[in-house]
């Protein structure tokens, strides 16, 4: 084990995981769990981020490799005896307990005293904002309400460790949104170690520290939110997280961190940061965020002709859907402001961009 | 909603009725309609099932046959007084001799006779030899032509008997299913050495509950074995646990009594791999464990099949809540997986219960007389002895014993929480 492992709470190493022994649904996981971190799994259903947190929860056996929970190896060791903390997707409260009761099962399994017991379940229940419900069978709870008992009793036993599955997926916009925030609350103020899995993106960047972005079994990029969105290192990511815009062409030269392409549909020559793009002669996917296109400036580098064909005003902004090239998904933010003139429908204008917000990556 | 609660008084619809009774009125259509889906099965059930059934409980009181053999001797019997040590005088035998004569006209004096005798045994030959003479009596002093064919006739326990049960209603079979009767100094138990119903009944009772013990403790592991398998095996599973249900009672109860008599499969695979000697076999039949052995296979399912349901029902989320929270396998099941269950046992201990204690065939078949049970009892009160006042009076017993149980075990466990799924 190498110095300073101590700093991840959890390491994954070279994991795989099949559970037909045919298909690989885990095939190659490496991943390192700071300390106090807000690590999000992030991807689409079915990529594999509910059986990594049942392998780290020890529900699963991994097929190969090794998982660490503070430095040590815990391939063998039981979930009841690893203390991570778990949420379910679907709460798993148990209904033939009061809430109170669900809350003091941890704490009674390990041998605590009623009395510890009752004072840390009334503090857990405060902290949740929920002090009056302890009476209360889970069936009597709203959904949100389940939640946070549910939050309350993954940490009612004071883990280092927090797992949470889809926690918030049956909940409605409004309260989501407010869980998120209660949620990444409690993290703050306890210290804990939080590993989170969604399928929604916004979701994942408000809440994170680091998201892990999950798809076909490996992780495409781990990364910050604010860089998963600015500097995406595949077409993948791109795609996946914010909106996009993607232009299909062909690398014809290198140049350092400059790559210079030829759009397939209009033959435009443009440049854009050669982020994994291969070499001269290869295929690349171009990414540029709607927000960073420049419209209605013949002077704009990179400019190429679009044909408006949807505008939808949206108060901050119009959100405007133009033909460019072979695509009619190019879609543009354009901000309400005095200094863009009003755009029309079928009105065709330039459009460009800066290099560096455009993005070479591979083809999908 | 707060304008409409603001008003004092019931809730209005539109036209100033009460919202309650425009609301009944519009339902009423409906439920009309409904009510004759279910008309034909309705019928039906009264017709075949529930008229029969009520017909034959009320053979339980029913005691119309002695005031109508004997009209008038009843109408001057009731002059006579019970406690004297004498027979009633010539009034009452001269009643009896024109009510005689018209029952051995109709050939009703034998039906009455063995009537009377499960109440005095002895009255049944009594009334056939009385029949067979009456019309050669001549007119007058017809108490001494009477005990002159039967010196019986002079019996105050005879007449005794017949005035007790001259009325329309008994409570006789009634006392009897429970091994009592009223005598002359009111209601005692009958002779140690004849009880027997209240012995049975409690014997139906404990096996049935052994029954049910063996059956959830058997059954709860193949239900869950079936509720968490993989679909593909659950199934052949579920085919294995219904198997039995496409064979005819009867020959499964004959199977078990291939393999559990003394020269049957099980004794001789014992007996073949030294574990019983040859002279010492096991008796696994004509007892109370050969009832229970085959009991229990019989009424499995009864109790497989709600406990798989409810198992369903149970999500494997619990558990693994309960292991990530730090409790091992055992607490986990116990504290967490089992509760969730208990609907389960719950309806199938139930239903185990309720089948076994109204069993017949396989008691009958494999008990012996130390393995029957009261069901056995009324059986042979139908079809043997005829007597189906008696059978009647012990269906209502058992049928009311049931009845009691549940009201028992709603307090105990509620009835709200059996669940058949
Ligand atoms: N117990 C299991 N047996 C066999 N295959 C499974 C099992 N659990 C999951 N899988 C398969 O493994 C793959 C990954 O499943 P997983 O549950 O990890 O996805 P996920 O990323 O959590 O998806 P979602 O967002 O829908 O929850 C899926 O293709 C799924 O069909
Ligand atoms: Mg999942």
């Amino acid at each position: 084990m190498e110095a300073g492992a101590q700093d991840h709470i959890v390491r994954f190493e070279n994991v795989q995981k099949s559970y037909d022994g045919e298909t690989l649904v885990v095939k190659n996981f490496n991943i390192d769990i700071d300390r106090g971190e807000f690590l999000t799994m992030l991807g689409p259903s079915g990529s594999g981020k509910t059986t990594c947190l049942m392998m780290l929860a020890g529900f699963e056996p991994a097929t190969h490799g090794e998982i660490y929970l503070n430095g040590q190896p815990i391939n063998n060791v039981p979930p009841h005896k690893r203390g991570i903390g778990m949420v379910f997707q679907n709460y798993a409260l148990f209904p033939h307990m009061t809430v109170a009761e669900n809350l003091a099962f941890p704490l009674k399994v390990r041998g605590m005293s009623k009395a510890d017991s009752d004072a840390k379940v009334k503090r857990a229940l405060e902290m949740v904002r929920l002090p009056q419900f302890g009476g209360r069978r889970p069936a009597q709870l709203s959904g949100g309400q389940q939640q946070r008992v549910a939050v309350a009793r993954a940490l009612v036993f004071e883990p280092d460790l927090v797992l949470m599955d889809e926690p918030l997926g049956a909940l409605d916009k409004n309260l989501r949104e407010e869980m998120q925030f209660e949620i990444k609350h409690i993290h703050e103020s306890l210290g804990v170690s939080v590993v989170y899995v969604t399928h929604d993106q916004s979701e994942a960047l408000t809440m994170s520290n680091r998201i892990a972005v999950f798809n076909d079994g490996i992780v495409q990029q781990l990364a910050a939110p604010e860089v998963l969105y600015e500097q995406p290192e595949n077409s993948f990511v791109a795609q996946f997280i914010g909106e996009n815009n993607k232009l299909s062409g062909t690398v014809t030269a290198v140049d350092g961190e400059t790559a210079q392409v030829t759009l397939k549909s209009t033959g435009d020559k443009v440049a854009a940061l050669a982020v994994n793009c291969g070499g001269k002669g290869d295929e690349t996917l171009l990414s540029i965020r709607p927000e960073r296109i420049i419209i209605g400036d013949e002077n704009a580098p990179n400019k190429m002709s679009g044909k408006v064909v949807e505008l939808i005003y949206l108060g901050d902004h119009i959100r405007c859907r133009m033909e460019v090239g072979d695509s009619n998904e190019f879609i543009v933010k354009v901000p309400n402001s005095h200094a863009h003139a009003a755009l029309k429908v079928g009105e065709v204008t330039p459009v460009g961009w800066v290099t560096e917000d455009c993005r070479a990556l591979d083809m999908i | 909603m707060s304008d409409t609660t603001a008003q004092s008084g019931p809730m209005l619809a539109a036209d100033g009725t009460p919202l309650k009774v425009s609301l009944a009125r519009a339902l009423r259509r409906q439920k009309l309609r409904a009510l004759m889906l279910i008309a034909p099965l309705f019928l039906f059930i009264v017709i075949t099932f529930l008229a029969p059934i009520g017909d034959m409980l009320f053979r339980s009181v029913e005691n119309a046959i002695v005031p109508d053999t004997l009209p008038e001797t009843v109408a001057v019997l009731a002059d006579w007084d019970a406690s004297s040590e004498e027979a009633p005088g010539e009034d009452v035998f001269t009643a009896l001799h024109a009510d005689l004569l018209i029952a051995a006209e109709e050939k009703t004096h034998t039906r009455l006779g063995s009537r009377l005798n499960y109440e005095m045994p002895g009255i049944s030959s009594l009334f056939r030899k009385s029949g067979r003479k009456v019309d050669d009596m001549t007119p007058g002093n017809y108490k001494e032509q009477f005990i002159a064919i039967d010196k019986d006739w002079g019996n105050v326990d005879v007449w005794r008997t017949i005035k007790r049960f001259s009325g329309d209603y008994t409570a006789g079979y009634f006392l009897a299913s429970i091994d009592a009767k009223i005598g002359h100094d009111g209601f005692e138990f009958v002779d140690e050495d004849q009880r027997i119903y209240l012995f049975l009944l409690w014997r139906t009772i404990v096996l049935s509950v052994a029954i049910t013990l063996t059956c959830t403790i058997l059954g709860y592991p193949v239900a869950w074995i079936l509720a968490n398998l993989p679909l593909r095996y659950s199934n052949l599973l579920m085919i294995l646990v219904l198997l039995p249900f496409w064979t005819s009672l009867l020959v499964r109860t004959s199977a078990w009594i291939v393999l559990l008599q003394q020269q049957g499969v099980i004794n001789d695979t014992l007996v073949a791999i030294g574990l019983v000697d040859d002279l010492n076999r096991l008796e696994l039949m004509h007892n109370q464990t050969g009832t229970i052995i085959a009991m229990t296979h019989i009424l499995l399912p009864f109790m497989i099949l709600p406990l798989y349901s409810v198992m369903k029902t149970v999500s494997p989320s619990y558990v693994r809540a309960a292991k990530s929270l730090g409790a091992n396998d055992w607490t986990a099941f116990w504290k967490v997986y089992f509760p969730n269950t208990v609907p389960g046992i719950g309806a199938g201990a139930v239903l185990v219960f309720i089948l076994a204690i109204g069993y017949y065939i396989t008691p009958e078949l494999v008990g012996g007389t130390s393995g029957i049970f009261i069901s056995n009892r009324i059986a042979y009160h139908i079809s043997s002895s005829l007597n189906w006042g008696l059978a009647a009076a012990l269906g209502v017993v058992l049928l009311s014993m049931i009845l009691i149980l549940y009201w028992v075990y709603d307090k105990i466990v509620g009835i709200d929480n059996v669940k058949l799924g």
